[in-house]
């Protein structure tokens, strides 16, 4: 019995109704530079827009051109839609877009497909004139058969070849078409969105690749047995939905922010672009400089004169940036640092993601250096979080980072449209003439807050230093002088954490474990404690957004569970590892701080594979330390 | 009363800054040193500009001289060794109305900062800037500078060092966009000032390569700077830097300069025979990079909040 005829007992016959979903998990790979992801984004616009809940995740090899047909060049992007709300990538997928034979492979090595996964293959290669390529790929097929996925080969280049001349480029358009088809996609908002994409080229171009998608919806209706189609969710309000450095874009746009400085480095780079794109029509600019110092130094110039002023950068940009980030704590300069996080330690793993930049933001610099650290764990909270920092960033005179990470970064998801309000744009100080007898660090002795002079205010005037000083700015080597402006400038930690609330606990107040995490992995893990509470497991979670200072109320919270564990993108050894000990152990980033913070025996579960976590990983995690 | 209205009597007459008005705290540098002289040049420049105090910033780095800022009594910034460029260049890309001096050291600019200072020139940006080169590293007391003479014996070189000096003036003419590029020397008071006067008169990044004796480090080069006649050449020009009859006969040599000649300057600087004084090189009409930073200021409220309520259409569901 043939792939499809199996396909044709397991789904509904073509002209009956299509299937309903919940939701499924869509998947497509190809090498570098075949489009996938462009193709990928496009569908889960489409679907987003349709009312269905969206969630990406870009599959990125590090390099730029990675050898062809090979499961290292995996280059694609997965998208999960569903009827409702989706937080996180999700498992297994359940329908992938193969444009080769190999990459399926990489992703297989990341166990992203299950028996029943529907694969739809390129069939060129079986008739390649290279003996080697058609015995990989006939041999590949037997493979993904026993694996026991629903292997369909589609003739996707040789359908395009009917209409374009390479058809490398547009196949990625061909086959939106097609999963328009399968997923009963508006093809008008298909169209449209195609005329959005390549709005900057020539009509020829656009009405190629609207032709394609066509093709290939066509070619889906005629050829293949199944159809689905996930309802939307009821809205009872407007959305928007973009990727999480299009929000920090936008959101430096709604702080009032008006120069950011930054230097190209992956994952952060495409925030910038964005701003590059828009910003000068709000009355900003983008100052590409020509090293990460000099792009924070010129930050926080920008910032000493007045206009406050965001830095984008990963991991790498952080280590150079160090030095002028202790003297933006020692002077108090505002700005905001938005950290996109990757792979570390060095250059590591560029274009993945990992939560390993949290130590380093806390104790990068010499001496004491108290700042306020934020981090997003939505890419609606990529947008607020900015006009927020801004904020804090002013009144605490202080830098505040912003941590997200690869997978939010690339990742897109819909949320509410932000309602503008006036006062998100609403400059720092006030350009008045300072109050005499006023000294340029009047420390407030019970919160350890000032107002900060700027250049062109009279009766202001000082000098600012990174060397230690007194409340006129005066350099001071007096012991006593030191001891007291170092407690003022920690003091705004503390007025700082009078402000927060306890978090929220997601689940029972009480119980046998609590999660607690931070960062992109909000989605995974509360879908996967939603499963562990169902099947009976009195397993709660908490998701901070303020790691420094942390918020307030966590020992009291852990004290109300057995055990206390942090789930983290980062490195740790694991306990029952060869050689590791009680007396060895090294844990994950933000176990390290709750340990010191609230001395319970916060255990962890990291790890550094470059992936986000799945709800299932998670929850098997769970089951195992509940079982302990 | 005489047709004037009665509170006109009130007036009171124009601000006039003096000297004092500038001057702040006593500098604490050494007995001889150099930057004395330019600190006291600086302030009749202020005096004689009339710049206002409170729209006027010193930005410098690390290193003896650039405790300057500590000295003026204007706004200031002493930040980072080696990074004064990019503060300066921040402050002033977005407030035009600022006047912004750079104050920098052979160390903090051509050692630890020379990847700043080469973008600073081809930035353009509006800032008069004063390297102090005194070829040796003083506040860390006596080690070797990248402008050190071969030979120069110091704490990191107790045998001499080995590597040829790097000339500022070379470098900086090297950089596209260059915009105004001249050297002078502190025991010249009178071309020093005019120098100065030049740079801050000049819009862009105004380059004044100061010679410096520094008296405790390097004593032997003092009077080999101060009192050898032979090797300083007073560049003469209408167009370049001008100083009164009295002071040109102090120079034993003078030769002609035509500022706008790059290709000249290149030569002058490169030369071995002679240390020239004056204008080496200005352009016109180069890319101000501050221009472009404040080419979009004042957009107002209203007009962000519709950009940005375009842009949730574009993304909008």
């Amino acid at each position: 019995m043939s792939v499809t005829t199996e396909l044709k007992e397991k789904v509904t016959q073509k002209g009956n109704k299509a299937i309903r979903l919940s939701e499924h998990i869509v998947e497509i790979v190809s090498d570098s530079g075949e489009g996938a992801q462009k193709c990928g984004q496009s569908f889960a616009s489409i679907s987003a827009k349709m009312g269905n809940g969206v969630w990406t995740v870009e599959i990125i090899p590090a390099e730029i051109q990675p050898p062809a047909r090979t499961r290292e060049g995996a280059s694609g992007i997965r998208i999960r839609i569903g009827s409702e709300k989706v937080t996180n990538m999700g498992n297994e997928a359940n329908l992938v877009v193969a444009f080769n034979e190999q990459v399926p492979y990489g992703r297989i090595d990341q166990s992203a497909y299950t028996e029943g996964t529907i694969m739809l293959i390129e069939s060129k290669w079986a008739e390649e004139a290279s003996d080697s390529i058609r015995e990989s790929y006939a041999e590949a097929l037997k493979d993904f058969n026993e694996r026991g996925y629903e292997v369909i080969e589609v003739p996707m280049e040789k359908e395009c070849l009917k209409l374009v001349k390479n058809p490398r480029k547009g196949k990625n358009m061909w086959v939106l078409g097609m999963l328009c088809e399968i997923y009963s996609r508006d093809i008008g908002r298909a169209e449209a969105q195609i005329k959005q994409i390549f709005r900057k080229k020539s009509d020829t171009i656009i009405n190629s690749n609207i032709d394609l998608l066509h093709a290939g919806y066509k070619w889906a209706k005629e050829n293949l047995d199944f159809e689905y189609e996930i309802t939307p969710m009821e809205l009872d309000e407007q959305l928007v939905v973009m990727n999480g450095n299009e929000a920090v874009g936008m959101g430096v746009i709604a702080s009032g922010m008006e120069v950011c400085s930054m230097y190209p480095i992956t994952p952060a780079t495409s925030a910038s672009h964005y701003l590059a794109d828009v910003f000068e029509s709000a009355g900003g600019v983008v100052h590409q400089a020509e090293d990460e110092i000099a792009a924070v130094g010129f930050a926080i110039g920008s910032s000493y004169s007045g206009k406050t002023a965001v830095t984008i950068t990963s991991g790498p940009g952080i280590a150079l940036k160090t030095e002028f980030l202790g003297l933006a704590a020692m002077a108090e300069v505002p700005l905001v640092i938005v950290d996109v996080q990757r792979g570390g330690p060095s250059t590591g793993l560029p274009t993945k993601v990992e939560q390993s930049d949290l130590l380093a933001i806390l104790y990068g610099q010499t001496g004491d250096a108290p700042k306020i650290v934020m981090a997003m764990a939505t890419i609606e909270e990529c947008f607020h979080f900015v006009i927020l920092a801004r904020k804090i960033a002013d009144s605490f005179r202080t830098p505040v980072y912003l941590l997200t990470d690869a997978n939010l970064a690339t990742g897109q998801q819909p949320f509410a449209r932000p309602k503008i309000q006036r006062d998100w744009f609403a400059p720092p100080v006030d350009q008045s003439p300072w109050k005499e007898g006023v000294t340029p660090f009047n420390w407030d002795p019970e919160t350890g807050l000032s107002k900060r002079p700027i250049p062109g205010q009279s009766g202001g005037i000082y000098t600012l230093t990174g060397l230690a000083h007194d409340t006129k700015g005066k350099v001071s080597y007096n012991p006593d002088n030191n001891q007291k402006t170092s407690e003022l400038r920690s003091k705004k930690l503390a007025t700082f954490k009078r402000t927060l609330k306890p978090p929220t606990i997601n689940g029972e107040e009480s119980g046998d474990l609590l999660i607690v995490s931070w960062g992109s992995t909000l989605g995974s893990i509360e879908e996967a404690v939603g499963l562990a509470q169902k099947e009976g497991l009195k397993v709660s979670s908490i998701h901070l957004r303020f790691l420094s200072p942390l918020e307030p109320g966590l020992k009291e919270i852990f004290s109300r569970f057995k055990k206390v564990m942090t789930i983290e993108i980062n490195y740790s050894d694991k306990a029952d590892a060869d050689g590791i000990t009680e007396d060895n152990r090294r844990y994950a980033q933000l176990a390290w701080i709750l340990r010191a913070r609230t001395l319970v025996d916060v255990d962890c579960y990291s790890n550094v594979m470059g992936q986000p976590l799945s709800p299932k990983k998670v929850l098997r995690e769970i089951k195992q330390r509940i079982n302990k | 009363m005489f047709g004037l209205k009665p509170d006109a009597a009130l007036e009171l007459p124009e601000n006039y800054y003096v000297l004092d008005d500038y001057e702040k705290g006593i500098a604490r540098w050494c007995d001889g040193c150099g930057d004395h002289a330019v600190l006291a040049s600086v302030q009749k420049l202020c005096r004689e500009e009339q710049l206002d105090p409170v729209k006027t910033v010193f930005v410098s780095g690390i290193g003896c001289s650039s405790r300057f800022p500590h000295y003026m009594n204007t706004y200031g910034f002493h930040g980072l060794h080696g990074r004064a460029f990019p503060v300066a260049c921040g402050i002033k890309h977005r407030r035009p109305d600022l006047d912004v001096f750079v104050i920098t050291g052979d160390g903090d600019c051509c050692s630890i900062g020379a990847g700043a200072w080469i973008h600073a020139i081809r930035y353009n940006v509006n800032l008069t800037v004063m390297l102090f080169n005194n070829e040796i590293y003083g506040l860390t007391k006596k080690q070797q500078s990248p402008t050190s003479r071969i030979g120069t014996v110091s704490n990191t070189t107790p045998r001499g060092s080995i590597l040829p000096p790097l000339d500022p003036m070379q470098v900086t003419l090297g950089v596209a966009n260059a915009s105004f590029v001249a050297q002078t020397a502190d025991w010249n008071p009178a071309h020093m000032h005019a120098t100065i006067k030049a740079a801050h008169a000049h819009k862009g990044f105004s380059f004044v390569h100061i010679l410096q004796r520094c008296p405790i480090f390097q004593p032997e080069l003092v009077n080999e700077l101060t009192s050898n006649r032979d090797n300083i050449c007073y560049l003469k020009d209408d167009n370049g830097i001008t100083v009164s009859e009295d002071i040109e006969k102090t120079f034993k040599h003078s030769a002609p300069h035509d500022p706008s000649d790059i290709n000249g300057a290149r030569q002058l600087a490169a030369s071995e025979e002679k240390i020239y004084l004056g204008l080496f090189y200005q352009g016109k009409n180069k890319e101000n990079y501050d221009d472009y930073g404040a080419h979009n200021l004042g957009v107002t409220v209203e007009e962000k909040t519709a950009m940005l309520n375009a842009e949730f259409d574009k993304y909008g569901i």
